[in-house]
């Protein structure tokens, strides 16, 4: 129960205000189509260098949370998912918007995610610490194990391809080995001047995000990309949370399904929603309602997608693997902050850690609170032409990544790698397991050099890094991910019609 | 898509993967290639396979780029690269940011370049958005960017 020490900290000024701005400014990102809420929130990070660690992670911690939730306001009335995580939003929310009951959508989602968003904060709160005390028996090759645990899972299956998925991985790690080596002080990849201090973090994940965003912007042309808004007629709130409530099921089933997703690393809210929506439809008695307008839809697709949130940190804040996408960029917003997550983070800085997590508890609220009165608002800046979205992140990109340390060479390094990441993932290359490694990277090359050095002391590589219970556990579970997704690939490729695959090779 | 387009980032990720391999097991002291050499092994093992695939014409992820969307990117990809690796060091960033967003604006805006009052409304727009980020990159954040003209 220590976080209840903290809960005062989240109502400091300024912590409370970066709370407030966080959430309103991440509905109204989240609304807007192209903006999601990986790129959201690093693009938001040079804006907390000047902050405290703690300030800092509730402004992240504020927009990723209301980013997941804004997304729905444009499935529901532009037919236009803010992210992917709102798909499923879609295909009852914006049918109902259609059908004249915009506004019981737009209340049943953000109440549906505020009740699926603070059961995955409580269990963030309970599961953290306990996971956190298990990580310290943690040595050297088990962190090794785990670092590459993280590049594989994202890798295999947050991707198309697993080879491709594993190869971006790769790149990442690889990536994070340019520049000086630690011990030996020797030159690794400088291939140019810009690289001497080693790829920025910050730089490469506002490059990598946003860059392709905005070339995926240009390649629309001269299209206005603004959707018709469907207007929101006025519903009493009170009566949506007497839908809410006569619909428990649904509820249930989106926050179970959410937080459970949440906690498998690489999953991720994308398919959080559209498994909730897919299960509460089997359970329901009114099944044959589904995609024509059906309450029960969109409250599980919004209550799983933010149930998601919480439980995608533990990992993250435990062991160091990011849930998801955005928890990776989230983990870049620690370590630029000199905290690294695992017991560390809360035996010695628990004021950080529990700030963050209550801020997100609170920020639930608020975000439903905000989201109520906002949502006309948001729809409408969503509507916002393509040509300045473009524009606006580019500039937004350069600025920020030249503000981490002041480089012309991390705004090339940003460019690059953004140009890069947009013709690769044509290809199926991902950017998420490619972050990964480059995040992952350093904290898997300290184990890996620490534990060689024992290991020459000791029994030798292979007992060391391959023996033990805990390093099989981890190997299995490596390969286990990189099998299960393989097979995944494969079935799926074998139930693809003719038609199917002349599409995809198109 | 054709297979060209699947062996050219294919076959550019194997040549990496083979530098860095060669780089690796090459270069001294050892001990600081210990990690980039286990990385490099299953680096180029993973892109050998995808460039083989490629070959093969076995590759299938992804949707590819068609001519219609180059021809779209190309106009802006241009305004980013000068914007980015010469106007923001030799214009100062606030001006070559203001020309960068304006260009980009009038290369992708839908709307008519024949009615003056587009263009007034582009400008005001442009105004208005640098007038924001000085206010947050210059004035709140105190980030001290490369100043060449005006600002």
């Amino acid at each position: 129960m220590e976080f209840i020490y903290y809960f005062g900290d989240v109502f400091s000024p300024l912590s409370f205000m970066l709370l407030l701005g966080g959430t309103i400014g991440g509905l109204i990102l989240g609304a807007t189509p192209g903006l999601s809420p990986t790129m959201a929130v690093a693009l938001l990070i040079p804006f907390t260098f000047q902050l405290e660690a703690t300030q800092g992670l509730i402004l992240l911690g504020a927009a990723y949370t209301s980013t997941v939730a804004g997304g729905a306001v444009s499935a529901i009335l532009l037919k236009i998912p803010g992210a992917p995580a709102n798909i499923a939003t879609t295909l009852d929310g914006h049918t109902m918007a259609k059908q004249g009951h915009g506004a019981k959508a737009l209340q049943l989602s953000f109440l549906s995610s505020a009740v699926g968003g603070i059961f995955g904060v409580l269990l963030l709160i309970f599961l953290t610490p306990v996971l956190a005390d298990w990580a310290l028996a943690f040595g050297p090759s088990h962190l090794f194990w785990m670092a590459i645990l993280g590049v594989t899972v994202i890798g295999s299956l947050d991707s198309a391809s697993v080879v491709k998925g594993l190869l971006s991985g790769c790149i990442g790690l690889w990536l994070s080995t340019i520049g000086f080596d630690d011990i030996m002080g020797a030159q690794r990849f400088i291939f140019h001047p810009s690289l001497g201090g080693g790829i920025n973090i910050i730089a490469a994940l506002i490059g990598l995000f946003a860059i392709p965003q905005v070339l995926t912007m240009f390649a629309k042309g001269r299209n206005s990309g603004a959707a018709e808004v469907i207007a929101v007629q006025k519903h009493s709130v009170l009566d949506a949370l007497r839908e809410l409530i006569r619909r428990p099921r649904a509820l249930t089933i989106g926050t179970v399904t959410g937080s459970v997703i949440g906690l498998i690393p690489g999953v991720g809210g994308q398919i959080a929603g559209l498994v909730a929506y897919d299960q509460s439809k089997k359970f329901s008695s009114e099944s044959e309602k589904f995609g024509k307008g059906h309450s029960e839809g969109v409250i599980a697709a919004e209550s799983a997608n933010n149930a998601m949130v919480g439980p995608s940190l533990v990992p993250l804040l435990t062991l160091s693997i990011p849930g998801s996408p955005t928890a990776a960029v989230l983990l870049g917003g620690l370590l630029i902050h000199g905290i690294f997550p695992g017991s560390d983070l809360f035996d010695n800085h628990p004021e950080v850690a529990w700030t963050f997590i209550n801020s997100m508890l609170i920020g639930q609220i608020l975000m439903c609170l905000f989201g109520l009165y906002i949502a006309g608002l948001a729809a409408r800046v969503a509507q916002v032409p393509q040509s300045v979205m473009a524009a606006v992140v580019l500039a937004l990109s350069v600025f920020g990544a030249y503000s981490v340390q002041s480089s012309m060479g991390d705004v090339y390094v940003m460019a690059c790698l953004g140009i890069m990441m947009f013709f690769f993932e044509r290809y199926g290359f991902s950017a998420a397991p490619l972050v990964l490694g480059l995040i992952l990277g350093p904290i898997a090359e300290a184990n890996f050099i620490q534990g060689s050095m024992i290991a020459n002391a000791t029994d030798g590589m292979t007992t060391y890094f391959l023996g033990g219970a805990l390093n099989k556990l981890l190997i299995t579970i490596v390969l286990a991910s990189i099998a299960y997704s393989a097979w995944m690939e494969l079935r799926q490729r074998r139930s693809q019609t003719p038609a199917d695959k002349t599409e995809v090779r198109t | 898509m054709n297979r060209t387009q699947h062996i050219l980032p294919s076959g550019l990720v194997f040549a990496v993967g083979v530098w860095i391999t060669w780089i690796s097991y090459t270069q001294a002291p050892a001990e600081a290639f210990l990690f980039p050499r286990l990385i490099a092994t299953v680096f180029v093992v993973l892109a050998g396979w995808t460039f083989a695939k490629a070959v093969m014409g076995k590759s299938k992820v992804g949707t590819g780029l068609s001519r219609s969307m180059m021809l779209n990117i190309l106009p802006g990809l241009a305004v980013m690269g000068v914007y980015v690796f010469w106007a923001a060091t030799a214009f100062g960033f606030y001006t070559a940011t203001t020309v960068a967003f304006f260009v980009l604006l009038s290369l992708y805006d839908p709307s008519s370049h024949r009615d003056a009052w587009v263009w007034v409304k582009r400008a005001v727009i442009t105004a208005g958005f640098i007038a924001v980020m000085y206010a947050l990159f210059a004035l709140l954040l105190k980030v001290y960017t490369p100043r060449e003209i005006l600002f």
